[in-house]
């Protein structure tokens, strides 16, 4: 079989269990795409020969009842991952080498999944566009010199080139779901708590959530079941029923209702948005689903609310990196001249920033105007979905105010950066699951995607809506493989 | 409002990230732009409003006071840029 890293997920899996094929064929052909495909970037760390190896033990002893049986699949390198360098991008941790597994990576390999590497991100997570990464810009497979979105850009360029079937991200302001868009793939955020965030290098603790970022709907709801489980190793991680949701997924959505929040027409959104918004409205109206005109009054204030809760948990949780545990080391004169040095030359110019901005937003004088403000506006925002959702189902905005943009573009602005993440970011703040579907291209044929939002810990039934959605909208991922010689 | 070159050095010592005066004014640059974007949130009203600390509404669960994992400091210590038999390294602290 040619084309093994041409099929989805769910294809893989049947193919393996119907012994059409091993998993040394699918890593083999994994790895091979992996490597002729250097120019993306989109991989840190690569762990090949272990990969070809674990593979060939899977085949010596298969064990086919298992949901991702010798299945390869290269992750974020936000995630722990035992004896495998994890750096989160950073320089600081270019050389730490986690000691144990986070608990979603385990989960995957517990159902039989293969590490192949770890993939690039922005820096700490902290960035829309992979720019902030230690290792070097990520390339869009779609376009060269194009962003593939952040900070899962490793993951997003690394899942729409098919290097690997499927993939996970973090996302804290809309990590998973913007480089999702930005490349033509499907990302899901889940309700917070769903997810276990222990071993995941943390940026802003009570907004991160890990999520699946695939080509498809099935594929994401296949992974998402395999990756939420009750943790008591997380004090945040929620104990409530979890479904099989690629087992009880459904494209019946007759009657569902789906509501349109009016702010989310922000000034200055490109036409483009706006019309794929409206298709996305036919689709659902087409699907039997019924449309209802919502209010979320305080949309406006999430950006600015985010901006200080996250710098400041961001602050907090990087005063680890002390040069003492682990980690890079600048030599000073003394122990406080050694930290500076350290944590001046071990973090990048963005993350710097938002240490810089929590400090001062947490900094005694300051912490009622700016964090206690903004956790009381946080709560407001988080009210108005509250009321939203007693009137339907699931919400329906664009993924991003526009499609990717070019490397370069938007690096010396930070605000016009940030800007990236305004439908994204109300989503985290109130702990909601979020999931972005590819849903048209705009005129330079670059793709554009359509969120859907739910209730927490309704992942059910944003999954069903986006399976019956992509259906009706047919969406094709123009790759052209240009970056291969 | 302006964050002025006074308090970036300020800042700076709070976060442990040594800053030269060329970073300095970046650095000022950038904070004022970003807090002018977030100056966005004196237009609420918020006297009455609750603050929200987690998203997840839950109160912690009670667990045994039990180690559960033992014999780790070989792992501790693995990572550490200098250590010495059992110990991190640092700069003399005491003269």
């Amino acid at each position: 079989m040619s084309d093994i890293t041409k099929q989805s997920l769910s294809e893989l899996v049947e193919n393996i269990k119907g012994k059409k094929l091993s998993s040394s064929e699918v890593t083999k052909a994994f790895v091979e795409r992996s490597e002729k495909s250097k120019e993306l970037n989109a991989y840190i760390t690569e762990d090949y020969a272990n990969a070809l190896n674990k593979a060939k033990k899977f085949d010596e002893k298969p064990n086919l009842d298992l949901k991702l049986p010798g299945i390869p699949m290269a992750v974020k390198d936000l995630f722990c991952t035992k004896d495998l360098r994890t750096t989160a991008g950073s320089k600081i941790l270019n050389n730490f080498v986690p000691t144990y597994e986070s608990t979603v990576t385990q989960n995957i390999w517990n159902e039989g999944a293969i590490l192949m590497g770890k993939l690039n991100c922005d820096e700490f997570a902290m960035g829309s566009s992979n720019e902030t990464s230690f290792f070097g810009n990520v390339q869009n497979p779609i376009d060269k010199n194009l962003v593939p979105g952040g900070s899962s850009g490793g993951s997003s360029s690394a899942v729409a080139a098919q290097l690997t079937p499927i993939t996970i991200g973090t996302d804290t302001g809309g990590s998973i779901r913007q480089p999702a868009s930005f490349t033509g793939t499907v990302g899901l955020k889940p309700t917070y708590g769903s997810c276990s965030r222990y071993g995941i290098v943390a940026f802003a603790s009570s907004l991160d959530q890990a999520g699946p970022m695939a080509q498809n709907v099935k594929d994401c709801a296949l992974l998402q079941e395999v990756i939420s489980t009750y943790d008591e190793k997380d004090s945040t991680s929620i104990d409530f029923k979890r479904n099989e949701y690629s087992k009880k997924l459904t494209k019946d959505i007759k009657g569902k209702k789906i509501g349109i929040p009016k702010e989310y027409r922000v000034d200055g959104m490109p036409k483009e948005i706006e019309d794929l918004w409206k298709k996305g409205i036919e689709y659902a109206k087409d699907c039997g689903a019924e449309i209802i005109d919502i209010s979320l009054p305080h949309t406006n204030y999430a950006l600015p609310t985010y901006y200080i809760v996250a710098p400041a948990e961001a602050s907090s949780n990087l005063a680890r990196y002390d040069g003492v545990k682990y980690g890079f080391r600048a030599e000073g004169e003394n122990l406080i001249d050694m930290y500076e040095k350290t944590r001046s030359e071990g973090f990048g110019a963005e993350v710097q920033r938002r240490i810089m901005i929590g400090t001062y937003v947490l900094s005694s004088g300051y912490y009622d105007a700016y964090y206690l403000k903004a956790q009381k506006v946080r709560k407001l925002i988080k009210n108005d979905f509250d009321e939203a959702y007693k009137k339907v189902d699931v919400i329906l905005t664009p993924s991003t105010p526009s499609s990717a943009f070019k490397i370069g573009e938007k690096t010396n602005d930070p605000v016009s950066m940030y800007l990236n993440d305004i439908f994204t970011v109300p989503v985290n703040l109130a702990g909601l699951p979020g999931i972005s579907i590819p849903a048209g291209h705009d005129a330079k044929g670059y793709p554009l995607g359509l969120q859907i939002i739910g209730k927490a810990f309704d992942e059910q039934n944003i999954l069903n809506i986006a399976y019956a959605m992509e259906e009706k909208i047919n969406f094709k991922n123009n790759i052209t493989d240009w970056w291969i010689k | 409002m302006s964050i002025d070159l006074k308090t970036i050095k300020h800042i700076s010592k709070l976060s442990r990230i040594s800053v030269d005066e060329k970073k300095a004014e970046k650095l000022a640059g950038d904070l004022n732009s970003i807090f002018d974007f977030i100056e966005k949130l004196n237009e609420l009203k918020t006297d009455n409003v609750e603050p929200l600390t987690s998203v997840a509404e839950t109160t912690l669960k009670l667990r045994s006071d039990e180690v559960k994992s033992k014999n780790l400091r070989d792992q501790v210590i693995k990572n550490s840029p200098k250590e010495n038999e059992d110990y991190f390294v640092v700069p003399k602290v005491i003269e």
